[in-house]
């Protein structure tokens, strides 16, 4: 069970966020995002509420936001449902945080595909910047977690750095990578070698007559 | 009606069962843990799988699998054989070997299952997962690292408790059951997940190291905490009642029983009366049967025939027909049961009966309840309304207080006029409903005019028609039906009698009675708890509680049952009725029984509805009541659920449970 998130203080929490309640571009947006679903199927809607407030937290703290109690709790009483109903939901999915999280959330793929191909390299490089695993750092900047596969194997080792992937990596481009996000610069989303999305390293490796004009293989067929 | 077949065997279901029904009506045993009857299908636990064709060529999980037409299922098969030992062996990888400390032993379904369908030995060499225990109340002691997560607790809590308090949160090898933030859950009924659970990962807590199963020995009996007449097992090991679980009675309580009734146990052998005690110079002092005989008769001699009888809450009609045998002997007439104050007509058993009966609430389509907190004052049925609104959406419409039912209600507010002059949309309900029932509780019939009022909103909307009545009055004292079958109302209620001065009343197990009004009268109390009665008492005759001796109850419905002794009455005490023959020989007016049976022969000749277990008919008559109340319902009789008798105020666990779920204090755990 060391893995299960450790949820915060209960009280703290309630004091801090007790009296959680929508911005009015959210009320708005909930609305919208409730009448999607036909009368009598409310919960449906309780992913995309539960993401929106996730958002919201961590709009207000600026950071990615994290799933307070009673914000949970702000959601099922929107949806008319037993609180115990969302917080299942909410505990379910990994990308519901139910601890808060840092400015950047880090979180490296360590799935077999992206493991063979340097994902350790890529932890290194995290801890060699003070990151580590299943916490913030001091300032508040990362928060680092190891997750199951993010389904970009093509593009391993990868991390997903909030609502973005940042792909190839190896030990030197993750800390260049992570010393832009923290230096506030921008940076490249995607592959981070020169390549086009999942396209072959360094040109086409297959069909290449193709490239330039139609060609036909059928002549070649042994 | 598809056919099909089981191992050979060709057999007929009715349409919609599950091939695990099938399997069942085949008399084939179908392994399982997460299918249980009363509860929704949720298919996770994979033990019932069976081999059927047509179909894939593996197995298939039984309790989720529709039974059609022309199937040939196999339940004997290699295939199966192989699949319930991998769904047995995964079960126990994570299950931890520890049942000789397991609460559970002995009445585990994971042990038999795992005896009968499992292959004897594990080929997991790795470490097993642990998972901290959860806090779920004062009743439900939880170790989950047993738990193989059925989800049938959660299941119950939701579908049949109401409460959506317990839930599986995290995922995978992560995944736990947990009342919500590891609150307790605020359910009267949760000690039935005790019950459904197929492991030991919920126990009972007060029952926690008590007994073995094959220990106890077990007698069928009628609880007595409400008027629901549970059926239920005493578990017995020497002279003692170390649990008190719910016996299957589809008509009554299903397989359920409130907290109250289960762990009422532990206030059996608390506060106990074992001797008689006579009152002398103001304080009451420990005597001989004899002594104490020899004061009542002295009492009886100078009341002459002002001699009244009033009935507790939870005596059996046995005691009531003795005692109002020796009161009509001593030539009075005034009997009374009902304690705090109730006055309503009972001149028609049927106009204060719930008449639809407990079962058949479940098929209502519009319930209006009348100053009735059924949650609290017949949880049971309260679980049947739920089951009407869940399953048939009926519509509860309520006067009274708003308290917290765990289903959708419209309050109409506190007011009974509301009952002449309903709300047009809710007249339009009940006027276009089905099956209509109004119920009433004791919250409204203490109101004058609220009785003939309901009655006539009966009459009105036609809530008594061919195979239905819709008239209800919902009583919560195990003694109600039984001691208005024995007349045991007295015109204008207790404080009539009261009024009339007697100069000897008997108090059976009344704790309730406010005794300031009987001042100057010789009170006996015959009864099995020092509690309100026996601190006003002049004489303390010690009697049997209500798994210390046979007796018939009627519940609310008017069904007759009866219960078998479990245990002999500690110390001194006797059984009630044998008190009574005892002391009619004293005061000179022998009642002509000598054993219980002849009791009853008496009994059912004098009312012969209670000498045949069963529904008593009542018929159906109208009284003529004044129907105009101007009143409020302040407030619902029940006011603390744990506490409503003399056995729950001694109940060490009950004391908890109102402190904790009615008071909200909180109580630290103490590590183990």
């Amino acid at each position: 069970m060391a893995d299960a998130p450790q949820i915060p203080d209960e009280a703290d929490v309630r004091a801090r966020w007790g009296n959680f309640a929508w911005t009015p571009e959210n009320a708005e947006q909930a609305a919208k995002i409730i009448a999607r679903y036909p009368e009598g199927r409310q919960q449906s809607a309780s992913m995309p509420l539960l993401d929106l407030a996730q958002r919201q937290v961590g709009a207000q703290t600026n950071t990615q936001g994290w799933l307070p109690v009673p914000v949970i709790e702000f959601v099922a009483s929107q949806l008319g449902l037993a609180y115990m109903r969302v917080y299942e939901v909410a505990t379910f999915y990994t990308m519901y945080n139910l601890t808060p999280v840092g400015k950047f959330h880090v979180q490296v793929c360590g799935t077999t595909p992206c493991m063979l191909r340097g994902s350790d390299d890529v932890l290194a490089a995290c801890k060699a910047r003070g990151l580590s695993k299943g916490h913030t750092t001091a300032d508040g900047l990362f928060t680092l977690n190891e997750v199951e596969c993010l389904g970009a194997c093509t593009n391993a080792p990868m991390v997903q750095i909030n609502d973005d992937n940042f792909e190839d990596l190896s030990y030197d481009s993750t800390l260049a990578l992570l010393d832009a996000l923290a230096a506030g610069k921008p940076v490249k989303i995607g592959p981070q070698i020169d390549r086009q999305t999942s396209c072959p390293e360094g040109g086409p490796t297959v069909l290449k007559e193709m490239v330039t004009e139609n060609h036909d293989y059928r002549g070649e067929w042994q | 009606m598809p056919k099909l077949t089981v191992d050979g065997i060709e057999i007929e279901v009715p349409a919609g069962s599950t091939v695990l029904q099938a399997c069942e009506a085949a008399g084939k045993e179908i392994p399982r843990f997460c299918y249980h009857e009363r509860l929704s299908i949720a298919g996770n636990c994979r033990m019932c799988l069976v081999e059927v064709a047509p179909g894939p060529p593996k197995p298939q999980a039984s309790c989720a699998l529709p039974a059609m037409e022309g199937q040939t299922i196999r339940t004997d098969s290699p295939m199966v054989k192989a699949a319930r030992e991998g769904v047995m062996e995964f079960l126990l990888i994570n299950h931890p070997l520890d049942c000789p400390i397991c609460d559970q032993g002995g009445e585990c379904d994971l042990q038999d299952q795992a005896v009968a369908y499992g292959r004897g030995a594990s080929r997991f060499h790795e470490n097993k997962r642990a998972v901290t225990e959860k806090y779920m109340g004062p009743i439900v002691k939880t170790i989950m690292t047993r738990c193989i997560q059925c989800t049938r607790c959660v299941r119950f809590a939701e579908e049949v408790a109401g409460v959506e308090e317990i839930g599986a949160i995290n995922r995978g090898e992560n995944m736990q059951i947990t009342s919500y933030l590891e609150r307790a859950v605020t359910s009267e009924l949760s000690g039935n997940v005790v019950d459904l659970c197929p492991v030991g990962a919920l126990t009972a807590k007060p029952y926690a190291f008590e007994a073995r199963p094959w220990e106890l020995t077990k007698v069928s009996g009628i609880d007595v905490m409400d008027a629901m007449g549970t059926n239920v097992r005493f578990d017995v090991r020497g002279r003692q009642v170390l649990r008190i679980v719910p016996r299957i009675n589809e008509d009554v309580n299903e397989e359920w029983a409130h907290d109250k009734t289960r762990h009422v146990v532990d206030g059996l052998s608390a506060r106990r009366l074992d001797k008689p005690y006579v009152r002398k110079n103001g304080k009451l002092a420990p005597a001989s049967w004899e002594e104490a005989f020899k004061a009542v008769a002295a009492a009886a001699k100078s009341a002459k025939a002002s001699v009244a009888a009033v009935a507790g809450d939870m005596v059996d009609c046995e005691t009531m027909f003795a005692a109002r045998e020796l009161v009509h002997a001593l030539g009075g007439s005034m009997l009374e049961g009902r304690q705090t104050g109730l006055a309503y007509d009972t001149s028609s058993l049927s106009a204060v009966n719930f008449n639809t009966g407990i079962a058949n609430v479940e098929t209502a389509d519009v319930i209006l309840l009348v100053g009735s907190d059924l949650r609290r004052e017949a949880p049971l049925v309260n679980a049947r309304v739920l089951k009407a609104v869940r399953k048939r959406g009926a519509k509860v419409f309520a006067i009274g207080p708003e308290t917290e039912l765990n289903y959708k209600v419209e309050w109409l507010g506190a007011s009974l006029k509301a009952l002449t002059n309903l709300p047009a949309h809710v007249a339009d309900a009940l006027k276009g409903a089905e099956r209509p029932a109004l119920i009433v509780g004791g919250g409204a019939l203490r109101y004058a005019g609220a009785h003939g009022a309901a009655l006539k909103l009966a009459a009105d909307f036609n809530l008594v028609r061919e195979g239905w009545n819709g008239f209800n009055v919902l009583h919560f004292a195990a003694s109600r039906m039984g001691g208005l079958m024995l007349g045991y109302a007295f015109e204008g209620g207790i404080k009539a009698v009261a009024a009339e001065k007697p100069k000897l009343a008997f108090f059976l197990g009344a704790d309730e009675v406010n005794f300031d009004l009987f001042a100057d009268t010789f009170k006996v109390y015959v009864g099995h708890h020092g509690d309100a009665g026996a601190h006003a008492a002049d004489v303390i005759l010690p009697g049997a509680a209500y798994t210390e001796k046979a007796g018939t109850y009627v519940n609310l419905e008017g069904r007759v049952q009866r219960g078998e002794r479990a245990v002999f009455a500690p110390g001194d005490a006797r059984e009630d009725w044998a008190i009574f023959r005892a002391l009619s020989d004293v005061v000179g007016k022998t009642l002509p029984f000598d054993n219980l049976d002849q009791l009853r022969a008496a009994m059912a000749t004098a009312v012969p509805a209670l000498g045949q277990q069963g529904l008593a008919d009542y018929g159906w008559e109208v009284p003529n009541l004044p129907a105009d109340p101007d009143a409020d319902v302040a407030d619902y009789p029940i006011k603390d659920f744990y506490l409503t008798n003399a056995i729950c105020r001694a109940s060490a666990t009950m004391q908890r449970c109102s402190a904790e779920l009615v008071h909200g204090e909180t109580f630290a755990e103490a590590a183990e």
